[in-house]
This record gives C-alpha cells, structure tokens and sequence, in this order.
C-alpha cells in the first residue's frame, strides 16, 4: 500500500516535471515558428478562433441577457435599476467574459486540438514526421498552440462587446431602461484598469488552454480509448486549472 | 489554394473583429469625467470629519469636476483631518475664501469636496489652504439626534 503512495507520489511528480519541460520546449520553440512558419499558424487562428466565434457569440448574448434580466429584477428593489449598465458591464469584462469563454474554448477547440493531435500519434503520423527529420513538436504542436493564444483574448473582447450588446437589448430594449443611463452609469463606474484586467485574465487563459490541450494530445495514449480520454482530460483539467487561475488572478489584483 | 485563401480571409476577418472588439472595450465602456490631472496644483483643508471621504474623490466646483482628492490624513496635533487636493490649473481663479464642504452624491452615493465661491480678489494657488470648510454629513449622528428629539418631545 505504502508502495502504490510513493509510485502515486512520483508518477505525479515525474508528470509535472514533464510538462514544465514540454512548456519550454513550446515557448522557446514559439517566436521562430511565429515568424517563419506565419501560414500555419494563420490556419490555426482560423481553426481555434474564428470556428468558436459562433458559440461564442451566442453564449455571449444571453449570458448579456441573464445579466440584464437579473441585474434588473434586482437593482429595481432599491430603484437603482440605472445602474444595470454598469452591473452588467462589471460582471463581463471583469469576470464572466474571460471565464465562460476559457470554459467554451476548452470544450470547443481545445477538444479539437488534444483529439486531432492524438489521432495523428495513433496512426503514426508523428513518428513519420520524425523519420522525416521534422520534429512534430515545431510542425504540428507549436503552430496549434499559438493559434490558441492568438485567438482566446480576441475571442473574449468579442464575447464581451456580443454580452454588453445582449444586456443592453434587453434592458433598454424590453424593460425600458433609459440608453443613456445604461452607458453613463457603466462609463461613470468602469476604469481602465478593469478592461485590463480582464486582458489580462485572457491571455493567461489562452496560454493555459491552449498549452494543456496541446499536451494532453501529444501524451494521449494512442489507442482509440486513449485519445477518448485524452479529449476528456483535456476539458476537466483545463476548467480546473481557469477557475483556480481565476481566483489567484482576482485575488491579486484586488 | 482556394481553400488556403479563404482560410486565411476568415481568420483575417476575426482578428479584425477581435480587434474592433479590444478598441470598444477599452475605448467606450470606461468613461473619463474631464479631468485629466496633468496640469495641477495643490490645495489642503482641514475638516472636522471627513466621513468616508476616499483618496482619488472628486473635487466639484458648481457640480463641475475640477480636481481629485490626493491624500486624506489625520493630524494628531490639531486632531483635525487633512485633506490634501489638487485642481486642474485651468482653474486657477478660485478666490481664496471659497468654502469647501464633503458632499455626498445622492443619498448613499459616494462623498465628493464641493467648492462653493467666495468674494475675494486673491485666488488659491499652490499649496494654499482653504480655511473655511464644513464637515461630512454623518448618517448616524443625524439619526441619533432625531431619535433624541423625538424622545424628549413625547415626554
């Protein structure tokens, strides 16, 4: 028993050293793809980004739309219900547009990249590439990697301006808030520091998502079932690890 | 070749969106109130009580923001709050009796200085001290004094 502790305790040790090291190797291995090889890193931007734009989009409205609703139903209790604008606005930029769209990018492209890149270990085509003498990590992970990073800050600006635009529909729209109010109580309340650190919060999250997938693929064990739970692992790491970010993120920069 | 064509149109198009995105964002939803704080100067009162007056609080001169609360600090001789503000220096022809008084926006808003005009030919300038000022508004205190009054009225 105390044997199966320790084999527990190192494998889980030998697992984090490795992904430190793949990290770097990633890292380092970014800028010279990034400028030499721009095409396929296009191609993945296309593939991680604008492939997620549409549940992301519609995610983003009635997430917008909730908020507006129960921002509303709330606010009118102390007849503060100007200042939905800037509850909503508060709520995406500062936390749910990163977190939900991190959450959604792990589901819809981060699934796409850890099965794809485990399908090709299991047919073989990484090891082809290496008998080629093109290292598969520069020719098939890094690109799919930086695609990722490119896209997730993107995709959440788009998720916020698409969530604002929801709450605004609905609050001006269907309850009768006053436009104005909207936007000078969310200008009035919102500084520049809180769109920042909603950047912020997406590119770390970009990173992470686009990193775990990336590994979870390329150490997928590769059967069918393998890469089955390679997707799988993909998605529940990846929310763990956002939503423990997340904390660590907001909690700093209080 | 099409196909790479389109590809790269389509992931063209959502960086420029992604883009346009970033710019809203960090353009319209956050709104400046007309006071820059690049040309300033300083000017420190003292008040009894300064409720929850905040660093970084607005200044107001008939209801306009001319300046910014720098620093809120006790004086341990006089037992008096300092507050030390600083006002765009475009406004720079405030007579030196003006009163300032801690207002508050609304009735649970957050409590700003407002500067009400004296009648004097000399105007503040840096690291003058307005002298005539009024304290916050406490909640509490208002309360107690009426739940006093109300009790001895009944007796």
């Amino acid at each position: 028993m105390f044997r199966d502790i320790f084999y527990t305790i190192i494998g889980f040790l030998r697992t984090l050293g490795a992904f430190q090291l793949f990290s770097l190797r990633i890292l380092a291995n970014s800028p010279s793809i990034f400028v030499r090889r721009f095409s396929l890193v296009v191609k993945q931007v296309f593939n991680a980004g604008a492939m997620s734009l549409v549940i992301i989009m519609v995610s983003a409205f009635f997430v917008g739309g909730v908020l507006g609703l129960q921002g509303y139903s709330n606010l009118s209790k102390f007849n503060a219900e100007d200042s939905v604008g800037a509850f909503a606005a508060f709520s995406l930029l500062k936390e749910l547009g990163p977190v939900i769209t991190a959450l959604l990018f792990a589901g819809r492209a981060g699934t796409a990249l850890s099965s794809e890149i485990g399908l090709m270990k299991a047919t073989d085509q990484l090891s082809a590439m290496e008998m080629m003498a093109t290292d598969p990590l520069r020719r098939v992970l890094v690109p799919r990697f930086l695609g990722g990073v490119i896209s997730m800050p993107l995709l959440v600006a788009i998720f916020n301006v698409i969530g604002l635009f929801g709450a605004h529909v609905v609050a001006v729209g269907l309850l009768g808030v006053d436009t104005g109010a909207f936007w000078q109580q969310m200008q009035a309340t919102l500084t520049l520091p809180d769109v920042y650190e909603g950047i912020l919060k997406s590119v770390v999250f970009g990173f992470v998502a686009s990193l775990l997938a990336v590994w979870e693929g390329y150490n997928a064990v590769p059967t069918a079932e393998g890469v089955g739970k390679a997707t799988t692992r993909t998605v529940v790491i990846t929310a763990i690890a956002v939503l423990i970010l997340d904390f660590m993120i907001t909690a700093a920069m209080l | 070749m099409q196909q790479t064509r389109s590809v790269e149109l389509g992931a063209g198009l959502f960086v420029l969106f992604g883009f346009a995105a970033l710019f809203f964002l960090t353009t319209q939803t956050t709104g400046s109130d007309g006071f820059s704080g690049d040309d300033v100067f300083e000017v420190t009162a003292r008040f009894e009580n300064v409720g929850s007056l905040k660093n970084r609080a607005p200044v107001a001169m008939s209801g306009v923001t001319i300046g910014r609360v720098r620093s809120v600090a006790f004086d341990p001789e006089n037992l008096d709050a300092v507050v030390v503000f600083e006002i765009d220096s475009q406004y720079g022809q405030i007579p030196d009796d003006s009163d300032a008084s801690i207002l508050t926006a609304g009735l649970l808003g957050s409590q700003y200085i407002g500067i009400q005009a004296g009648g004097s030919d000399f105007y503040l300038e840096n690291g003058s001290e307005i002298e005539f000022t009024q304290s916050a508004l406490v909640i509490e205190n208002l309360i107690s004094k009426y739940l006093f009054n109300s009790g001895s009225d009944s007796e």
